[in-house]
Formats: C-alpha cells, structure tokens, sequence
C-alpha cells in the first residue's frame, strides 16, 4: 500500500511540471485525489507501529500538502489576475495632496508656536519646541473628544497621522474606545494599543541610535 | 418527518446512524484516563505546525479524514459539514471546511457545538435533504488560554473553580441509514442565566441549563428508567454536583447514571486540572473514545447526551455581564446488530 502511495505522489510530481498548461477541470480533479490521498495517509500515520513508520507517513504527508498547496496557488494566480483588472485604483496624487495639506498645516503652525514662545520669552529652539508639541497635543486631545478628529484623519490621511497629533489620537481614541471595559482591563490594558509600537520601537530606535553616537565618538 | 412529543423534545423519523467517529487528543490528554482510547494522540500541542490555532485546525482535519476513512467515505461524498470550535469566528473548523470541499454550517454553541451540530445535522438528513453528514468540534488549551485569558507563559495561580480546556478534536460521520448506534430524540437547549459572571466558574453557570435540558426530556419522555447513562458535556466537578442535585430534588433517580465528560479525560490528582476539563474538544473526545464503545457492551444502551456552553466572551466578562448558559439533549441508542 505505501509503495502504491509514494508511487502516485511521484507520479504526480512529473506532471506538475506542467502545471501551467493545465486547464482548471484538470487542476480540481487533483486537489479531490490529493485529499483522498491525504486522508489514507493520516490513517496510516495514525495505526503506524513504530516512529520509523510514522517519520515515513509523516514525510509523504508533506510531500502531499506540498502538491496541494502548488495546484492551490496555480488556481489562485489565475483568479487574482482576474482581480486586479476590476479593482479600482486609490487615487493617489489627491491623497498625497491632501496629506501634504493637512500634514503642512499642522507642522507650520507648530512652527508658528515656536517662534512666537521664542520671540515672547527669549528661548533657544530646543527649550521653545516642547511648547509646540504640548499645545497641539492637547488641542488634538480636545478634537478627538468632541468627534472632529477623525473627519480630519479621514481627509488628511498620513498627513493628520505622521505629526505628533496622530499620536495624540491614537491614545485619546483607544481610551474612550476601552472605557466601557473598565479602568483596568479597559483603558488600562487597551490605551496604548495603537500607540505601543510606536513607544516600544522608538525606545529601540533612539538605544540604537545613542549608541552609534557613542561609538563614533560624539560624546 | 420527525414529530415533537410533549414539550420540546424531537422524535426522528427516519434512523440517524452514527457511522463511524474519531478523536484525535494532545500530549496532557494523552497522559490522562483515556490515553489508549484516543485514535491519535499529538506528542506536542503545536503539532509541528507554526501557531496554535492551526495545530487545532490541524486536530480537526486529521479526526475528521479518521473518521471518514473508517466510513469507507471521501470528503467530497459529504452532504453537510457541521461544527465549531472556540476561535474567534470559529476559524478553525471553517478552515476544515475549507480542505473538505463539502456544504458547510458552522455552529457557535460554546462547548455544546458537538450537541448542537449532532442535532442540526440529524434534522438535516431526517429532513431528507441529504444522506451523510460530518460532525466535528475542536478545542485546544493554549489557543483558548491566549484568546480567552492569559498568556501561555504567564505565571497564574488559577482557582479551584476552574477548568482545563481540552486539547483535542472529535469528528463523527452520521448516516441516514441504519447502524448500531442512533441517534433517536433531541432537546434543544434554552438559555438559562443564573446571574453568574464569574468567567473561572462556567460549570456553575451551565449546571443549570443542563438541569433544564435534563429534565425537559426526562417530563416529557418519561424515559428516565430506560435511560442507561445521562453524559453531560463539561460540567466538572461543581457543576457536576449541582446538577446532580437539583436533579435529585427534582425527583429523579439518577444515582450511578450520570456522569460529566470534563471528569473523565485528567487524573484529578496528578494533572493539576482543579474542576475538570472543558471546551468543545471535551465532550467532542470522551463520547467517541469512552463512552460509545462503553455502549457496545450492552445488548441494547440509551445514553443522552448534554452539550452544556458557556455562552461569554472575553468583552462581555470585562463588561459585567452575566454568563448566559445552555444544554443540548441528544439521545443515543445502542442496538447490537440483528437486534
């Protein structure tokens, strides 16, 4: 029996080499032998006496999922490149358009933040930045709470997420998602949700890039 | 057609055989009181595949092509696939259905799917819409743990009250013909919700729709003294005693009869399980390696069958909500041929 088996996979392997030429009926027909064949080895796997017997059953299982998975993905191509030809396209130069919009808009009045504290109370760049990112912040806290945000998200795109208000929203969101869960496992477990990557890999980033600074000496 | 007796029970028309099944457990399961009784047992819970829930996809797929091969059946031959599992959006058992390539429903019923898929199923082929139908539910501890409530890995004393969901898959192939076991009667289970939101102790939430499932069919049937067993699902031991209980004071004889699938799979003592086991896969492994066989060392054996779910999620416990439970009666009979 297992000979037979090994035999028919084998078989079948040559004519999988031609898989491009066949036509669709041909290809279902041997997914239907390829499961038949799967179940007969399951079967012998499970009464196999020893690890030896089960190793081998084991090894022709793959080879036989193997097989299944290539016909799958022939058919597969097929229908996706159908797809592709009724998909319509996301318009992109508008998208990038508005993102640069909003995103512009939202960087320049920052800027707009910074120099006035500078000009007002006398500080350099570095102490005057803080203040910016404080204010847009929790004005974006606010717009989120009252529901403006996301109209915003929806226009801007990348341009209302890069800056540092997509940051904001992303927390103030999950909160008020994850409130009705409770304090703990709610807003607790779930506040940072969308924006633990974000901490986690910055984190990573600024280690990394800290210590390549050291490394080359700036310190 | 089928026709109801008394309050809620169904009475099939037509012989619904239960053709051949298969049950396929994980390594713990494996050690516990059925070991030898399973038809595989996996020698690690990932099953050499890359994640949990595909290692109990693969559970399912192996206990089904078992069954079906010992039906002498293909899956193509299918008239119906049912089943669930406890993924979300019971993904495992729609990937099953996926490889089967047979008409699929699948079921949400907690760990009653099994009940709920054997008495749809039966419907189906006493409906005449159909001649064989597979039935087959899986659970599997780590992707239940990770999805209901844990990490695998984190260090958590868990309480008295709870229980080990199975790590296995139970696949059964029905007949719409004659065989030597049969399914005969159904009960569909009701909603019974006791105010219990403690998501540790789900066998006292189910214990009371299994008491009412139990006794709906005992009312309406009268058929208590032909009964041989009463099987329900995953009560374990808490539940277990309860329903027992309540059956008792309802009147009901049960002594040596009844018995809980989730206290049939651990050693109590050595396998560190506290209530019992549980989960789709519970009820799902321990009929087909324990108590179907058990049924053929009597001439003739009715068993009744009680799925019993939890119906909560991870949201509804963190919400306070209450865990709505439910039991689904199926009635089992065991002829020896040429009787």
């Amino acid at each position: 029996m297992e000979h037979h088996l090994e035999h028919s996979i084998q078989h079948r392997e040559k004519r999988l080499r031609h898989l491009q030429e066949m036509d669709k009926s041909t290809m279902e027909q041997m997914l239907q032998d390829l499961r038949e064949e799967h179940q007969h080895l399951v079967a012998m796997e499970a009464h196999s006496v020893d690890g030896a017997e089960q190793g081998y059953y084991q090894q022709l299982l793959e080879q036989n999922e193997d097989q299944s998975l290539m016909v799958q993905k022939e058919i597969d191509t097929r229908y996706q490149k159908q797809i592709k030809t009724v998909t319509p396209k996301a318009p992109l130069i508008k998208n990038i358009g508005r993102a640069f919009l909003v995103g512009g808009l939202i960087c320049a009045f920052g800027q707009l933040i910074i120099n006035a504290v500078m000009l007002q109370y006398g500080l350099d760049v570095k102490e005057a930045s803080p203040f910016a990112s404080i204010t847009i912040v929790i004005i974006t806290a606010i717009l989120t709470g009252i529901g403006v945000y996301d109209e915003i998200g929806r226009y801007g795109g990348a341009g209302s997420m890069v800056p540092i208000s997509g940051f904001a929203n992303s927390v103030v969101s999950a909160a008020l998602e994850f409130k009705r869960e409770g304090m703990i496992y709610g807003i607790g477990a779930k506040i940072f949700q969308i924006a633990g990557p974000v901490i986690l890999y910055g984190m990573l980033a600024s280690v990394l890039i800290g210590l390549i600074y050291y490394v080359l000496g700036g310190v | 057609m089928g026709t109801r007796i008394g309050n809620r029970t169904l009475q099939f028309e037509k012989p619904i055989a239960i053709r051949s099944w298969a049950t396929v457990a994980g390594r713990k399961e494996g050690q516990g009181k059925l070991g030898r009784q399973y038809d595989f047992v996996i020698e690690h819970n990932q099953f050499g595949e890359k994640s949990w829930e595909r290692a109990e996809q693969k559970m399912q797929q192996y206990a089904l092509e078992l069954a079906l091969e010992k039906a002498h059946l293909y899956g193509h031959q299918l008239d119906y696939f049912l089943g669930g599992d406890l993924l979300n959006q019971i993904v495992a058992t729609s990937y099953t259905a996926r490889a089967l390539g047979a008409p699929y429903f699948g079921l949400y019923g907690a760990c009653s799917s099994l009940a709920e898929s054997m008495i749809l199923g039966s419907c189906l082929l006493d409906g005449g819409f159909g001649r064989l139908a597979a039935v087959c539910t899986s659970s599997h501890h780590d992707a239940a743990e990770r999805q209901l409530r844990y990490p695998t890995e984190m260090g958590v004393q868990r309480t008295l009250s709870a229980q080990w969901t199975v790590t296995g898959s139970g696949a059964y192939i029905l007949d719409q013909g004659h065989g030597s076991w049969q399914i005969t009667q159904a009960v569909p289970g009701k909603i019974v919700d006791r105010g219990i939101s403690n998501s540790s102790d789900m066998g006292s939430a189910m214990a009371a729709a299994a008491v009412d499932t139990i006794s709906t069919w005992l009312a309406d049937t009268g058929g208590l003294h032909q009964l041989d067993y009463i099987v329900t699902g995953d009560l374990g031991k808490i539940g277990y005693e309860i329903c027992k209980n309540e059956l008792t004071a309802q009147g009901y004889d049960i002594a040596g009869k009844y018995f809980d699938c989730g206290m049939q799979v651990y050693h109590e003592e050595d396998q560190d399980v506290h209530a019992g086991g549980s989960g789709c896969g519970c009820s799902a492994v321990v009929l087909g390696a324990k108590y179907l066989p058990m049924m053929a060392e009597k001439q003739h054996c009715r068993l009744l069958l009680v799925g019993t779910g939890a119906l909560l999620s991870p949201l509804t416990v963190q919400q306070g909500e209450t865990i709505p439970g439910i039991a689904h009666g199926v009635l089992i009979e065991y002829r020896q041929e040429g009787l």
